[in-house]
């Protein structure tokens, strides 16, 4: 069975480490903020200027002054810090971010990601994602492994413009877990969703991947 | 010294008649999203009537709110911005081909404009690096100063445990990376949101509501402020300004609306 994606969110959540400074992505990265273990000191940095992102507001407790990068309403957590923008991309850039999660539209063999435009599409921005993925220690994705019409997004190269280069250490999909093999510059298939075989993982992905020894089943 | 005007008409009347508020020129806005927005200052400045403006903002508002007003008036000719998402207004003119677009990575934005105001003409950045964010511009390998302090602290060691007995293996050279060069930015004028200024227009921010507005108080040649309150002299501690008054021309008193623009909540 193809993991849900509350599963998939899971199973980000479980490459968090304590005393991490970790950076969510729009969409699904965000929900990842829920599956924190308990017990684990995990601090989220939102990028328009936050250290210590707590829960959403209770109703009455709503401030526009404090958003995170989704533009929605948050609270900050005992202990948190505010900065410009200046602040927060030096934070991101200069290596001080343990971790990032991102969505993506494409992620080829070498680690390039692509997940800001389609040509001939309207184009929002690529708002804070260039610098995340060239600054963040370590870059994890969690997309789709395949696109709506079938296609791989795991692929040989990147056809869309790219957001990054060699900058994607893990992926995670519904169908498997590939971490980058720095040294061969490939993915290493070391988890697959329940059910699924590593052949059928191969089948759905596009780019060169390595079926690492002793592949294992996700936990869910 | 007293820079504290009374509204933001006010603040504007006689600043196309200086040659302050012209056509063409350079505006800087700061704000993230809705937040932080220098709200009523956008309103005064559109009713100038000023026309064919560049704005260097991170976002570009919504249809009815924030630059999205001036959007509508079509007093923007281009936007540097980092992600326009929220507005159908700036879709139509974008697409048509009415507005020019430069899009920035945020950080980049930031940074552009940090050094800017800091008299910095231009910085090296691994931000874009073989993405079209850095076709045309100059690109150069360095080590990341992080790597470039640990390499010289290994060569060193190295050196030092040469005459002694060599005790771990020589670690890999640190590996050099790609940087492109991008500019400085500097603005004709920034409108910026602060939460208190004093009369000499040392300003406070307020949580999130910071974002862009302190960078840009620094990087024009007219900045105005609105804030929510006006302390007396000497009540902001002097360790506790975020932007000194010196970079500050005018200071505007407003009651904000504060439009949110995701509301989200938990149950109580």
């Amino acid at each position: 069975m193809p993991l849900t994606r509350e599963q998939i969110t899971q199973r980000a959540a479980r490459e968090l480490r304590d005393g991490f400074i970790v950076n969510l992505g729009i969409g699904m990265p965000t929900l990842v903020a829920n599956c924190i273990p308990p017990g684990m000191d995990v601090w989220l940095q939102s990028e328009n200027g936050l250290l210590g992102i707590g829960p959403f507001p209770t109703d009455d407790n709503v401030d526009p002054d404090l958003i995170n990068a989704g533009k929605q309403t948050i609270t900050a957590r005992p202990g948190a810090s505010c900065f410009s923008s200046a602040d927060s991309f030096g934070m991101i850039r200069g290596g001080h971010i343990d971790m990032c999660i991102l969505g993506a539209m494409q992620v080829s063999q070498e680690g390039d990601i692509a997940n800001w435009m389609i040509p001939g599409k309207m184009v929002k921005g690529m708002g804070g994602a260039m610098d995340l993925v060239a600054g963040v220690k370590r870059v994890v994705v969690t997309m789709e492994h395949n696109s709506k019409d079938g296609g791989a997004k795991l692929v040989k190269q990147c056809s869309l413009p790219l957001t990054g280069q060699r900058c994607v250490h893990m992926v995670i999909t519904e169908l498997a877990v590939l971490e980058l093999d720095e040294a061969r510059r490939r993915f290493v298939l070391t988890e697959v969703a329940p059910g699924i075989g590593a052949d059928e993982v191969k089948a759905k992905t596009e780019a060169e991947i390595i079926i690492g020894p002793g592949v294992k089943t996700i936990e869910v | 010294m007293n820079k504290v005007y009374e509204t933001a008409a006010a603040a504007f009347a006689d600043l196309k008649g200086k040659g302050v508020v012209r056509d063409g020129m350079t505006v800087m806005v700061g704000g993230f999203g809705l937040c932080g927005i220098p709200e009523q200052l956008i309103l005064a400045l559109r009713d100038t009537g000023v026309k064919e403006l560049t704005c260097i903002s991170n976002n570009a508002g919504v249809d009815d709110w924030g630059l999205g007003l001036l959007l509508q008036t079509r007093q923007i000719r281009k936007m540097i911005s980092s992600y326009v998402g929220e507005n159908a207004t700036f879709e139509k003119q974008f697409l048509s081909g009415e507005l020019e677009v430069e899009f920035n990575p945020q950080g980049t934005l930031a940074e552009r404009i940090r050094a800017g105001g800091a008299g910095i003409p231009a910085f090296y950045t691994a931000t874009g690096v073989g993405t079209p964010v850095a076709e045309g511009k100059e690109t150069r390998r360095f080590f990341r100063p992080s790597e470039d302090t640990a390499y010289h602290n290994r060569q060193r060691q190295r050196g030092g445990a040469a005459a002694t007995a060599p005790t771990a293996p020589p670690a890999p050279p640190a590996q050099q990376r790609d940087y492109v060069l991008e500019t400085g930015l500097f603005a004709d004028l920034a409108l910026v949101k602060a939460h208190t200024a004093d009369p000499i227009g040392n300003l406070r921010y307020n949580k999130t509501a910071r974002n862009f507005n302190p960078m840009m108080a620094t990087a024009a040649s007219f900045v105005i402020a609105e804030v929510e309150e006006l302390a007396p002299l000497d009540e902001i501690d002097a360790d506790g300004v975020h932007t000194p008054g010196n970079f500050v021309d005018r200071v505007v008193r407003t009651v904000s609306v504060k439009r949110i623009e995701q509301r989200t909540v938990r149950k109580a």
